[in-house]
């Protein structure tokens, strides 16, 4: 479990985990879980669209990352935003079945794109996804006040002069790089669940913007781990346990915040009657 | 005859496989018109996306099992809206969180089934049948299933029509009316998990989303009027299918393998079209007004 393949996995997993969990924090706080599930799959084209004409895929995953986001940006200025996400999605994930039914030997790298391969990363992935990860943080670091500001209380920052669309575009740029780097580990279906289950269930524990950061990053890294462990021992893909480790770290968060209001409300009331 | 010729390639006309893709596209193109313009109207188009991701999993464990994709995409569906529906999909707050969760854990769960698909010796391809679709592999033992759902995902929409139209339009002012919103909503979802699975079989679970958002996004902006709206929806979607099958069909004699490009593709990108072009008429009738 911990032999020398088996620590790439582990290593290049726990930064895709902790730029997850803070990429993540903001796209729950903005709502902006639809954008997040958008941008990784349609990157998806990228990657197949690479293998085609033989570019590295990690590029083409940052092209189409990037032009999904500047797409989502531009065109929800004027469209409905959500229908126009789902647009922009679509056409970019026809491209990518497009691009995989002309490269006759792509069909079964089709699965692990979607749905990760951790266990196969080899070492020199390490690098370029620390570089990426670095620069994901550091762009979170550098826009974090204005993008705290124009989440919580967007009336206040427009006041304030941070533009609302400067803002969404330079936040749905971190997301594009942040999928770049993400999607070869853990694919591109599943780095969603991770970036929404981790911050929303970090968000029910605590009501603390830095508090619930940090504790986002380590449900995060939980969640990963385990799904590592998990699927080296029963030889089950990774993104079983991903997607269904997110969803009940959510649902747990969740029944342990209804059961502390329950019991706080009781308490006050106690209290009220004696 | 040269014209016609050069559009519809030799046997397109006497090919079985191209019949029932005609069929199923009218039908599946139809339904998600119809249903597609309460979902952009709702702004529930990441629900009908989730939706239709999630109809992987019914996909891949109904190939698991040996049974068809179109019943697998249906039970699946129908139980994922109603997962939506008891986590609070209805209130507009935190609502996309909550369909978002419910798609990471069934895709995770997609994930583990197309495994198994896989290394159980099933059919290899159907990674790539159930997520992209495959219109001209539908045998015509389907077809009586899918007009069933198709007629069913309508009759409920034009039953719900006016109380639905009110409940989107002002859920208060329904509400104070007597109409119980939140059933019509539960409803009207069930509706939209039929489409989607309808969708799915033609072009795919992850790419079924552009039957239902792309014509009627595109029919939205050309008029304000819903059931026209409908109609205009309908037509688009039927238009972008029967063309994407003749493309399809012809693209057989295209490079670079001469193995034919994926109907759902040249649909997806018609679709995509459309709604553009309607942005560029909407502009200019802007301008001029």
């Amino acid at each position: 479990m911990f032999s020398s393949f088996m620590v790439n996995a582990w290593e290049v997993s726990g930064i895709v985990a902790v730029v997850a969990g803070v990429v993540g924090f903001f796209t729950v706080m903005r709502g902006s879980a639809f954008a997040a599930h958008a941008i990784p799959n349609g990157s998806f084209a990228g990657a197949a669209g690479a293998s085609l004409v033989g570019v590295s895929t990690l590029f083409g995953l940052g092209v189409f990352a990037f032009i999904g986001a500047l797409g989502i940006g531009l065109l929800g200025r004027r469209g409905r935003h959500d229908a126009v996400t789902a647009l922009m999605l679509v056409m970019m994930l026809a491209l990518g079945a497009l691009f995989v039914s002309l490269n006759t030997q792509y069909a079964p790298e089709v699965y692990s794109l979607l749905f990760g391969e951790v266990l196969g990363i080899s070492s020199n992935a390490i690098a370029p996804t620390l570089i990426l990860g670095a620069v994901c943080i550091a762009a979170i670091a550098a826009l974090y006040r204005p993008l705290m500001l124009s989440s919580a209380l967007p009336e206040v920052g427009e006041a304030r002069g941070i533009g609302t669309f400067a803002i969404e575009l330079a936040f749905l740029g971190v997301l594009a790089l942040a999928t770049a780097m993400t999607v070869p580990v853990v694919g591109t279906l599943l780095i969603f669940s991770l970036m929404i289950g981790a911050p929303a269930a970090a968000r029910s524990l605590t009501d603390r913007p830095g508090v619930a950061m940090a504790l986002s990053v380590v449900i995060a890294l939980a969640i990963v781990w385990f799904a590592i462990g998990a699927s080296y021992e029963t030889d089950w893909p990774v993104g079983f346990f991903v997607g269904t480790g997110s969803a009940a770290a959510f649902v747990l968060a969740r029944l342990w915040q209804v059961g502390r209001e329950r019991y706080e409300r009781r308490r006050v009331l106690g209290s009220v009657v004696a | 005859m040269s014209a016609a010729f050069f559009v519809f390639a030799p046997g397109f006309w006497d090919n079985e496989a191209v019949h029932i893709a005609l069929v199923i596209g009218a039908a599946v193109a139809i339904v998600t018109g119809v249903v597609g313009v309460f979902t952009v109207m709702r702004g529930q188009s990441f629900a009908g996306e989730a939706l239709g991701d999630i109809g992987t999993t019914g996909g891949s464990a109904a190939a698991l099992v040996g049974a068809g994709p179109l019943a697998g995409f249906v039970a699946v569906d129908v139980l994922a809206a109603a997962a939506m529906e008891l986590v609070g999909v209805q209130r507009v707050r935190g609502r996309d969180l909550a369909t978002g969760v419910v798609l990471g854990a069934a895709i995770g769960l997609a994930a583990l089934f197309l495994y198994l698909d896989t290394t159980q010796g099933a059919d290899g391809g159907s990674t790539v049948t159930i997520l992209f679709g495959s219109i001209f592999a539908i045998s015509s033992a389907t077809i009586p299933a899918v007009v069933v759902l198709a007629v069913l995902a309508v009759a409920m929409i034009v039953l719900l029509y006016r109380p639905l139209l009110l409940a989107t339009v002002s859920p208060e002012m329904a509400a104070a009316r007597g109409i119980p919103v939140r059933v019509v909503g539960a409803l009207y979802l069930l509706a939209l998990a039929l489409a989607t699975a309808l969708a799915a079989i033609t072009i795919g679970t992850i790419l079924s989303t552009a039957l239902l958002i792309g014509p009627a996004a595109t029919a939205l902006r050309l008029t304000r009027r819903p059931w026209r709206a409908m109609f205009a929806a309908a037509g688009l979607g039927l238009a972008a299918t029967w063309i994407g099958i003749v493309l399809a069909y012809d693209s057989y004699h295209w490079p670079p393998h001469e193995h034919g490009w994926p109907v759902s593709f040249f649909v997806v990108a018609l679709v995509f079209g459309l709604y553009l072009l309607s942005g560029a008429v909407e502009w200019v009738r802007e301008r001029r007004a």
